[in-house]
């Protein structure tokens, strides 16, 4: 049963979860055709979406590194980032989020359109749950949400 | 025309220009993101990649046109280029601009001059049918026609994955 308000936020977050709620995704990416598309795919896909243009608007809406407004649950299931952009990459936002005490379990899929080994292992090797070769396809959705799924259990 | 002389002809136009190499396997993902609640989304995505195409070739001629060209930031435009045109399935425009990024390594202003011609040529080429078919869409459904969707023995037959290699 769902309390109206007694408990904290974490636990009516936790049941409106377990009630199947869409899961919400912050997308972020510099190309309005990508964010569009990404959007596009996962809203097929039943997620709620957000998205960002860049690394630092992603932080502010994650109210990363400020503790007293972290909150004490995140408000997206996941984040999905592309690599290249400007000013603080894909990589940068993702050692930011791990920092993060409330935000470091949230599931975060790194996009790249070029297919680097070194890249790719250093991405996974700093806790990306997945790296996505661009333009992002119905069957990497699937595979995504598979990752959503889980880290909810 | 009637109805069905707009379909056949549309489905042969479209045919044409994954033969030719026009459009990839990602054009169809596309398509198939579009539906009844996304009516236009199509349009939507190839209106934005024309706005943002046109921009980096204009960004991109000015740059190889400076007495000292700062190859970092050709190589930036064109690399955001590159992806756009992946991201719509412009496989031309895509290819034109990976010979362009290893002539911008090699800072070869020739070569990429070269280069931005032929990115430019295969742009408005692409634009031109892309252009010409959604025109094809519009008059079909303007007469209370559906867009037929391609048979899927002809993706078999032409060898289309689903996308990246």
């Amino acid at each position: 049963m769902l309390s109206s308000g007694g408990e904290s936020g974490s636990c009516s977050k936790d049941m409106a979860v377990e009630l199947g709620d869409e899961p919400h995704v912050l997308v972020v990416d510099d190309s309005l055709i990508d964010r569009k598309l990404v959007e596009r795919l996962l809203k097929n896909s039943s997620c709620k979406v957000t998205t960002a243009e860049n690394a630092l608007r992603a932080v502010e809406y994650l109210r990363l590194g400020n503790d007293t407004l972290e909150g004490t649950v995140s408000e997206v299931n996941m984040i999905i980032t592309d690599y290249c952009m400007p000013g603080m990459t894909g990589y940068e936002l993702l050692k930011k989020i791990k920092e993060s005490s409330v935000l470091k379990e949230v599931p975060v899929i790194i996009m790249s359109s070029e297919n680097i080994p070194t890249r790719i292992s250093q991405c996974l090797e700093e806790g990306a749950k997945m790296f996505v070769l661009k333009p992002l396809k119905r069957s990497d959705v699937k595979q995504l949400k598979w990752h959503l799924m889980k880290c909810r259990n | 025309m009637e109805v069905g002389q707009m379909q056949r002809r549309l489905v042969d136009y479209t045919k044409s220009l994954f033969m030719e190499g026009f459009l990839d396997a990602q054009f169809l993902q596309l398509q198939q993101l579009q539906d009844e609640s996304n009516p236009d989304f199509v349009v939507e995505v190839v209106s934005l990649f024309f706005d943002d195409s046109e921009k980096l070739l204009n960004d991109l001629t000015m740059a190889l046109d400076q007495p000292n060209v700062d190859f970092k930031k050709v190589d930036a435009h064109v690399h955001q280029l590159k992806g756009s045109s992946s991201s719509i399935g412009a496989q031309r425009v895509k290819n034109a601009c990976i010979a362009f990024r290893s002539f911008c390594e090699e800072h070869n202003i020739d070569a990429t001059l070269r280069c931005l011609q032929q990115v430019k040529q295969e742009y408005y080429l692409v634009k031109n049918k892309l252009e010409t078919m959604l025109r094809l869409e519009q008059q079909i459904v303007a007469a209370g026609g559906s867009i037929p969707m391609i048979e899927l023995g002809f993706w078999r037959t032409i060898n289309m994955k689903g996308g990246k290699e």
